[in-house]
């Protein structure tokens, strides 16, 4: 289980040599962990997923949206899910319906919360 | 991090791998505790510390810089690193005269088993476009003035190639043991945008 004390750089951080946090927020891990965890599984080869993160921040750069911040791991989720619908693991319209789900929790269901995920997810 | 009440924006990307992560469980293409286990690695485990084990190796066992300089990767695993982003590591000497430096232009390729995950500036459209066509005004904000009799060379990883920099060792540290060499061994300094911070004789150890 990922500590999120770990991803917030509290006291029990590990040390850093070069002072930066692997990820920012929980959903960076959570999002490599799952495309590693797809790729150890033979699932698709690293190449594809490069290729499609190389199309995302090559479509980014040719339009900077203005003020927009380059976020890495947004370029990640879209090459992700991207590459998902193209292999057939998980269409987009799946997605998005178990999005709309999740989105219509009750508040207090803080989907940021690692703690809670990790315990939905064993009901 | 949490949320006040209302209703979550669809678009939040937390939802989106929340949703993604438990729908291919659900299909069977995938298990948490894996999941749990990839992310405390590269968290926890994997970081430049292992990069600088093997130069501080190189420096100090000039049989194994030879082999290290002649396959990367078979010199890394004989210290035990290795893994994804990391089947064919090329090390890069810097000498006297040549500064070796590295890049992805398109993406973020990095030798993930001995240095971990790239800093953001390492993903920065900034520097992956500027350290090709600028090096030296880029190695210099960022602190590293070059010489200007010393050739930089930069390097741009591909789908296949991640490159490790060996940096020269610094001087007044021949007494230092490995170990103590290891810890002046910067994640800089193993791209190419940095030294090893300086020796002297104080470390000790």
């Amino acid at each position: 289980m990922a500590d999120p004390t770990l991803a917030l750089g509290g006291a029990a951080a590990p040390p850093r040599r070069n002072g930066e946090l692997v990820f920012e927020a929980p959903w960076e891990s959570r999002l490599f962990g799952v495309t590693l965890a797809l790729c150890e599984a033979e699932l698709f080869q690293w190449e594809e997923f490069r290729r499609l993160l190389c199309e995302e921040i090559q479509r980014w750069e040719a339009q900077p949206p203005p003020n927009g911040r380059f976020h890495y791991y947004a370029l990640w989720q879209a090459a992700f899910e991207r590459l998902l619908a193209e292999k057939g693991l998980l269409g987009l319209s799946e997605l998005e319906a178990s999005v709309r789900t999740l989105a219509g929790r009750p508040a207090g269901h803080d989907h940021a919360d690692p703690e809670e995920a990790s315990h939905r997810r064993t009901r | 991090m949490s949320r006040d009440g209302g209703s979550p924006d669809p678009r939040d990307p937390a939802l989106r791998v929340e949703a993604l992560e438990a729908l291919l469980r659900e299909k069977g293409f995938l298990d948490s505790a894996q999941v749990d286990a990839i992310v405390r690695h590269y968290e926890e485990e994997v970081g430049p510390l292992n990069g600088a084990k093997v130069v501080a190796r190189a420096w100090t066992d000039p049989a194994y810089k030879q082999r290290l300089l002649a396959d990367g990767t078979a010199a890394i695993a004989e210290l035990g690193f290795g893994g994804p982003q990391g089947e064919y590591i090329v090390v890069l000497e810097n000498t006297p005269r040549v500064h070796n430096v590295v890049v992805c232009t398109l993406c973020s390729c990095y030798p993930w088993p001995v240095l971990g995950l790239p800093p953001a500036w390492y993903k920065s459209p900034a520097y992956r476009s500027r350290v090709v066509r600028e090096p030296r005004a880029v190695l210099r904000e960022m602190g590293l003035e070059l010489p200007g009799e010393v050739e930089v060379r930069v390097w741009d990883s591909s789908s296949e190639v991640r490159y490790l920099v060996l940096p020269e060792r610094p001087a007044g540290t021949q007494a230092l043991s490995e170990e103590a060499l290891s810890r002046l061994v910067t994640r800089d300094a193993m791209i190419g945008t940095g030294r090893p911070c300086a020796g002297g004789d104080t470390s000790g150890g």
